[in-house]
């Protein structure tokens, strides 16, 4: 990311489609003009840019952001998208015939990691959904679900995977190669089931299911009761 | 009148959408309900077909948005029931014609005029389907007792949870009574685990469908059909109503054998 400014309230980055240009809290009137004025100190390098500018929670009329688009294109910088959480800027936008969306948005969501400062070593995200398909979870450290693992889902995790749901999607536990990690879950018929890069190979199963945890032994993946011995 | 926006939805093509929309379509407007329905699959539009409507298109969903022509002027009124509107797509254009935004603006000036607006949208996960479920209060996700069609569904629900839509609500179609009592077919209550969310309702298989999809009538004109009348239930939920599910058993069941004793004729 280059930042052209200390002051971190707006950035600008490289993206697929141009630069994309971020606006930061505050008063919208001082952003312009610092923006503005960035556009000026930085006009030759700019020039030719396709710019997607992301309004967070501003809410700007057409007039401001007409204003904004024939400054900059007077530079020869086109704003051809504005991204912003505001229903009517985002109208705005598309009265002026500027696309809200970059082409590929987002669909993951956030997981933001629990502070683990007074535990040293041992990191872990907490997720309370259900993971359906096509959702998937890479963390570096233990991975502990709330819901279930469906079928399409996927967990990649360096540590351990506690599953408090039925798992029929994929699990990959201990990548790439920590041999200390488990896997446990209330019901546990997955997809692919994968410690430390040994892949478990199910066999016929018999009777109901029950809580179950995966483990590696001599090199294997075992599946065992998952209870608490005393 | 504020019109209350429901998007229908699968992932998979062919597990019985825009057959869905048709017939909820059909069974609001003869409970007098004012609907509209919007068929949201740019380039290759069924609806209409379906909706029996084909012949009296002049100006689609495209011509709207890029303001060819007034929304009135798109607007197809069903001949048979007055309160039953269908906004078709364009055939000759692509999903990228339309933006979410633009869907949004057009459902807010249909709002007012309006008890539901009914969006069919196409199959998969890209452009189309984000044009569909940007504008909706509910996203009814329509699925077959199958394991791919699941999979595609699961992937749906966790789309619109994520577009803050949620939760979806669920209708299971071509429901095969007799597959699923011979342990041949997946039966509601292993969907629900895997799925997880709300049942608005089951569908039975019934070639009646076929026909009168064919005829361009659809079978909830008729409520005396297996799947008709399950389309009337649907609706009577949509609508707040506190409606049991259909007895799924085959008609051969020894209620129904001594039931049918006394009722000549049968159901």
């Amino acid at each position: 990311m280059m930042n052209f400014n200390e002051n971190k309230s707006i950035q600008i980055k490289g993206i697929n489609e141009g630069l994309l240009i971020t606006m930061g809290e505050g008063n919208w009137v001082d952003l312009e003009k610092e923006l503005l004025a960035i556009l000026e100190e930085k006009a030759k390098f700019f020039n030719g840019a396709k710019i997607a500018l992301d309004v967070g929670g501003h809410v700007l009329r057409a007039a401001d952001l007409g204003m904004l688009r024939d400054r900059f294109s007077d530079k020869g910088i086109t704003i051809w998208a504005v991204l912003g959480s505001s229903p009517s800027t985002e109208m705005n936008a598309q009265m002026l015939g500027m696309a809200t969306r970059l082409s590929a948005p987002a669909h993951e969501r956030k997981i933001h990691s629990i502070n683990t400062d007074n535990i040293p070593g041992e990191e872990a995200i907490f997720i309370h959904r259900t993971l359906r398909s096509g959702f998937k979870v890479d963390y570096d450290g233990h991975v502990v679900v709330l819901g279930d693992v469906n079928p399409g889902a996927e967990i990649y995790a360096s540590g351990s995977v506690v599953i408090w749901g039925r798992v029929r999607g994929s699990i990959l536990a201990g990548m790439p190669e920590n041999h200390a990690a488990s896997v446990c879950a209330l019901e546990l018929t997955p997809t692919l089931l994968r410690i430390a890069g040994v892949t478990y190979l199910p066999s016929k199963r018999k009777g109901k299911n029950q809580p179950e945890m995966a483990r590696i032994e001599n090199g294997q993946v075992v599946v065992e009761s998952w209870k608490i011995k005393s | 009148m504020t019109a209350r926006v429901i998007t229908f939805s699968s992932g998979k093509g062919g597990v019985g959408k825009t057959t869905t929309t048709a017939n909820l379509a059909v069974a609001l407007a003869s409970a007098n309900h004012k609907v509209v329905c919007i068929d949201a699959d740019i380039g290759l539009r069924n609806l209409d077909v379906v909706l029996g409507l084909e012949n009296r298109i002049v100006y689609d969903l495209v011509d709207v948005i890029e303001g060819r022509c007034r929304i009135r002027q798109a607007m197809i009124r069903d001949k048979r029931y007055e309160n039953l509107f269908l906004i078709p797509a364009a055939q000759t254009r692509d999903k990228t014609a339309v933006s979410p935004s633009d869907m949004v603006r057009l459902c807010n000036e249909l709002r007012p005029d309006f008890d539901w607006i009914l969006i069919d949208s196409p199959a998969g996960i890209e452009r189309g389907f984000r044009n569909a479920i940007a504008p909706a209060d509910i996203v009814v996700v329509v699925t077959n007792p199958e394991v791919s069609a699941l999979r595609d569904a699961d992937r749906v629900i966790g789309l619109v949870e994520a577009e803050e839509k949620g939760p979806a609500r669920l209708v299971i179609n071509r429901l095969n009574s007799v597959m699923v009592k011979r342990g041949e077919m997946l039966d509601t209550n292993d969907v629900l685990e895997l799925l997880a969310i709300e049942l608005l309702g089951i569908v039975p298989e019934d070639e009646q469908v076929i026909i009168s999809t064919n005829r361009g009538q659809p079978v909830a004109m008729d409520e005396k059909t297996k799947a008709g009348k399950a389309f009337h239930n649907i609706a009577r939920r949509l609508n707040g109503e506190n409606v049991p599910f259909l007895p799924l058993g085959d008609d051969n069941n020894i209620f129904n054998k001594i039931g049918k004793m006394f009722k000549p004729g049968g159901n």
